[in-house]
């Protein structure tokens, strides 16, 4: 790991603690949804469909409820009806059980809850469902075409131009634009325009989603769960099952895992039904099965893109259409996937047309930078062939285009506090890129990629009260879920803002009874929006601290100071300990405690480059990668050992997108590969060491300058390791995975 | 319901008894009937190594171990490792090299990697990276993972030759 450092000291940023859950996680004490347990907890298990695309014609439960042990059976039928019956409620009923279709392999249709996990799994045998199967469509191409099989026949698209009049499985339509990207394209002395298709792709977490609910006599609720935010499931209950939301109580537990994946629940209301039937708590813990198969993976995509530039290699024109599966419900990342693709370049004309279409596939979730690394790799690959007919230097390319504070972007708006110029010089600068690409032998080909990858981060509401102790020592609480070593990275905020050690301070999460509101720990928001809220509350407590110091020593506030541990009287130079102000706190008026809360609605992106060597095998296909270096703009790292696990983790992911993962479908769109022997994701042997360059340009707007972390370095892997594959074999692959029978194909060994 | 099987069993050095369906595995009788919630679940098919544990000390995935095959055999779950010095210190590795983030897999990884020294006191990298590969890691890259194994054999191997 290597850091560019501006110069600044601190007492507590920018050192590597270790985390404040390492403990609990070594010992496994730790406690996740999966392990909840709840006194005459049952057991809930949920029947899926098997079909891609079919109507309900019955549900029969009577058999599994006469079974002994079964407690409680669900079916759409128990979801309250919609208070506004608009799409939108309509849709997230049916996501959570089926009421008249099926609309993929997997979609809930009813639920059960039994005495013992086993009882519950032998009773979803004895439910019986008919269905009347209709013709699936998988491919986000066929959708779109007029005679397709309709998913939802009140679907109509939604576009600048308004809503649509005619049945379709279109159900968004973006434009984006800037200049006059046709008059530009036409100009071009160089012209690149390809056509790609990405695979659908899971997050992968290793907990499967799990929640546990438990109703008081009173009707009031508690859920537990493996959740980004205990709030959002809250909102979601509120909706669904109309309950006040001060009747909700939300406990997020340890995450295993999360990735954007758990944005959403998929157990959460299913355990709510069954529990207020039973009248019991009930845990449903989905298998890995169920994960892969009815979760929100992020979408499959068909892609053009068309750049043009001049023979001196500045990029006039970009054009891009991107097709983003939605799965079964409207809602794919393409607005995200335009706002990504061209962000690190100035382009004075272009156009984006961003189309989301449903399809008989599970509904599309969120997946770290959701929808960004798709229409990357095609923007890069387009990019990167421009540069090599120009017979330019991939870094000195995007050095000439990069864009600056004041570009104008296609999407809209103009770059603020970009550090993009500083990751190039640091890409290019790096160990790794000035060394020589290890040569090709035989049949193993080696070569050398670059790309360049964007993530625009997030800001949001976060809530934190820092509560000081008798004894002087500080709690924590925040209503932010810790997916990423959030409570150390928080810790460390208050530490340095308080000037305490870092042992003062005992950070948690709380439930959505305990602290105020917090948006999902997603979007890389946390460490930096919810970072401001510690450094506010930080604030607010030392005021009053230093209000309770005067009223012990009888001076006005305003004349004591405080730094590092001590307070002081400008008038009289009496000194008072942190720990001596703590213990008088009863005396001088009762509990302190200092409270952030906060909408942050301004943030820095973040870019990230790779650069990866790969070897190419010519008679299996297969792709090795020989060494992987990650540059990125962090802003400030409060944690530089936290901050490059996450740089390396989203790699890790990267890799196995770009070579191994997809779903994959038979003809009448039942999922093939729902087990992880089969979706195969990255193993010790597949992730080389991936070194790590963290690039520091402080953004104003956060106290400590720091820009979100966790999505950017995933965006640009696929990209790179297809450049490395055309710099090692000469072809450019066009399709993810980049598995061998794609290699092969391109390389002539076998037919497409 | 199926008739129950009575199960006796050393877990983590304590004679255990418990009731089991004979259709349970290792792992659902861990969790669901004795409470140690600290081995996972990831996958229930032999795939991910999140629910590894030592049975009779070898390393083995407790989703594909009935619970009424432990009979009178010896089973070693993340809960016993603070008992022996030696895993004390795999685990003190692994919170010193920063090798976890959620920690889902973690409790697997710290069996998987004591078995591998129990084995193999002196791995190489290689030899990490190929006896660890049955335990899949989502967050870290594994590069962590692999200095922390690293490392406490180092450390093991310190003790070893001051004693």
């Amino acid at each position: 790991m290597t850091t560019k450092t501006p110069p600044e000291t601190f007492a507590v940023i920018g050192t590597t603690p270790p985390r404040v859950d390492a403990g609990a996680k070594v010992t496994g004490a730790a406690v996740y949804g999966v392990d909840v347990m709840r006194p005459r907890m049952a057991y809930g298990r949920i029947l899926r469909s098997p079909h891609a695309h079919a109507r309900i014609v019955r549900i029969d439960t009577r058999r599994a409820e006469a079974m002994p042990g079964v407690l409680a059976v669900a079916t759409a039928a128990d979801l309250p009806a919609a208070v506004d019956d608009t799409a939108n409620d309509r849709y997230a009923r049916d996501a959570t059980l089926a009421s008249e279709r099926v609309l993929y392999h997997g979609h809930p249709v009813c639920a059960i809850a039994a005495t013992t996990p086993e009882i519950a799994e032998d009773a979803l045998a004895l439910i019986d469902v008919d269905y009347e199967p209709l013709e699936p469509v998988l491919d986000v191409c066929r959708a779109m075409e007029r005679d397709a099989p309709i998913l939802h026949p009140d679907l109509r698209t939604r576009s600048l131009a308004g809503m649509g009049t005619t049945p379709t499985n279109v159900a968004e339509h973006l434009r984006f634009e800037i200049g006059d990207p046709d008059k530009a394209m036409d100009a071009a002395d160089v012209v690149v325009e390809r056509e790609f298709r990405t695979a659908t792709v899971h997050q992968g977490y290793m907990e499967p989603h799990a929640a546990t609910a438990e109703w008081s006599p009173e009707g009031t609720l508690t859920i537990w769960a493996t959740t980004q935010g205990g709030f959002s499931v809250r909102d979601r209950v509120h909706e669904l099952l109309h309950l006040p939301m001060a009747d909700i109580r939300v406990v997020p537990t340890e995450v295993g895992g999360a990735f954007g994946g758990k944005n959403v629940g998929y157990a959460d209301i299913v355990a709510a039904l069954l529990a207020r039937k039973a009248n019991r708590p009930v845990r449903v813990v989905m298998s890995r099965e169920e994960t892969l198969l009815a979760t929100g993976p992020t979408s499959g995509t068909w892609m053009r893109v068309a750049v043009g530039a001049r023979r001196d290699g500045r990029i006039t024109a970009a054009k891009a259409e991107l097709r983003f599966e939605a799965g079964a419900f409207p809602g794919a990342p393409v607005g995200s996937g335009a706002n990504c693709m061209f962000a690190p370049y100035d382009i004075p004309n272009g156009r984006i047309d961003g189309y989301g279409v449903v399809v008989n596939k599970p509904s599309t979730g969120d997946y770290r930078s959701p929808g960004a690394t798709q229409a990357v790799f095609a923007a890069e690959a387009v990019l990167d062939e421009v540069a090599t007919l120009l017979g330019m230097d991939p870094i000195a390319f995007r050095l000439l285009n990069c864009a600056h504070d004041g570009t104008a972007r296609i999407t809209g708006g103009v770059h603020e506090h970009i550090g993009i110029e500083q990751v190039l010089e640091a890409t290019r600068d790096s160990a790794h890129y000035r060394a020589p690409c290890p040569e090709s032998t035989g049949h193993l080909r080696r070569g050398r990629g670059v790309a360049l990858g964007f993530w625009g981060n997030w800001g949001a509401r976060s809530s934190v009260t820092l509560t000081v102790a008798e004894d002087g020592t500080v709690s924590l609480l925040t209503g932010s879920v810790d997916i990423t070593g959030t409570r150390t990275s928080l810790a460390m905020q208050a530490a340095e803002t308080l000037g305490l050690p870092l042992e003062m301070i005992a950070p948690a999460m709380g439930d959505t009874h305990s602290t105020g509101y917090s948006d999902n720990s997603g979007g890389s928001r946390t460490t930096m929006a919810t970072g401001i809220a510690v450094v506010r509350a930080a604030e607010d407590l030392l005021a009053r601290m230093k209000e309770r110091v005067a009223a012990w020593w009888g001076v006005d506030a305003s004349t004591v100071t405080y730094a590092l541990g001590a307070f002081t009287s400008t008038t009289t130079g009496d000194t008072m300990s942190w720990a001596e102000a703590a213990s008088h706190q009863f005396e001088t008026g009762g509990a302190v405690r200092g409270q952030g809360d906060v909408n942050v609605r301004k943030w820095g992106a973040a870019y990230a480059t790779h650069i990866v060597d790969v070897e190419v095998d010519t008679e299996t296909g297969g792709v090795r990668l020989l060494r992987h270096t990650v540059v990125q703009d962090v802003g400030r790292a409060i944690h530089p050992g936290q901050v490059a696990s996450q740089m390396q983790g989203g790699t890790s992911q990267g890799i196995g997108w770009a070579l191994y993962e997809g779903y994959a479908y038979d003809a009448q769109g039942r999922m093939l590969n729902a087990n992880l022997l089969d979706y195969k994701m990255p193993t010790y042997r597949d992730v080389p060491t991936i070194e790590t360059i963290l690039v520091e340009v402080p953004y104003p707007g956060h106290p400590y300058g720091i820009r979100g972390v966790g999505e950017a370095p995933i965006v640009a892997v696929p990209a790179a390791i297809a450049a490395a594959i055309h710099d090692a074999v000469g072809v450019r692959p066009t399709r993810l995975p980049m598995d061998p029978v794609q290699i092969l194909e391109l390389l002539g060994i076998i037919d497409p | 319901m199926t008739e129950r099987t009575r199960v006796r069993a050393i877990i983590n050095g304590e004679p255990v008894e418990f009731l089991c369906e004979p259709r349970q595995s290792l792992l659902d009788c861990l969790r669901d009937v004795l409470g140690l919630t600290g081995t996972k679940c990831g996958c229930n098919d032999g795939n991910c190594g999140s629910c590894s544990v030592l049975l009779d000390g070898r390393l083995v995935n407790s989703c594909l171990v009935l619970g009424v095959e432990i009979e009178g055999r010896s089973v070693t779950t993340v809960e016993g490792l603070a008992q022996w010095p030696g895993t004390r210190i795999i685990q003190q590795s692994f919170v010193e090299q920063d090798a976890l983030q959620c920690g889902f897999c973690t409790p697997g990884m710290l069996i998987a990697s004591k078995a591998l020294l129990d084995h193999n006191p002196h791995p190489t990298e290689e030899e990490i990276r190929t006896w660890m590969s049955g335990n899949l890691c989502r967050c870290t890259g594994y590069e962590r993972l692999v200095c922390a194994v690293q490392t406490a054999a180092d450390q093991l191997a310190a003790i070893e030759g001051a004693e």
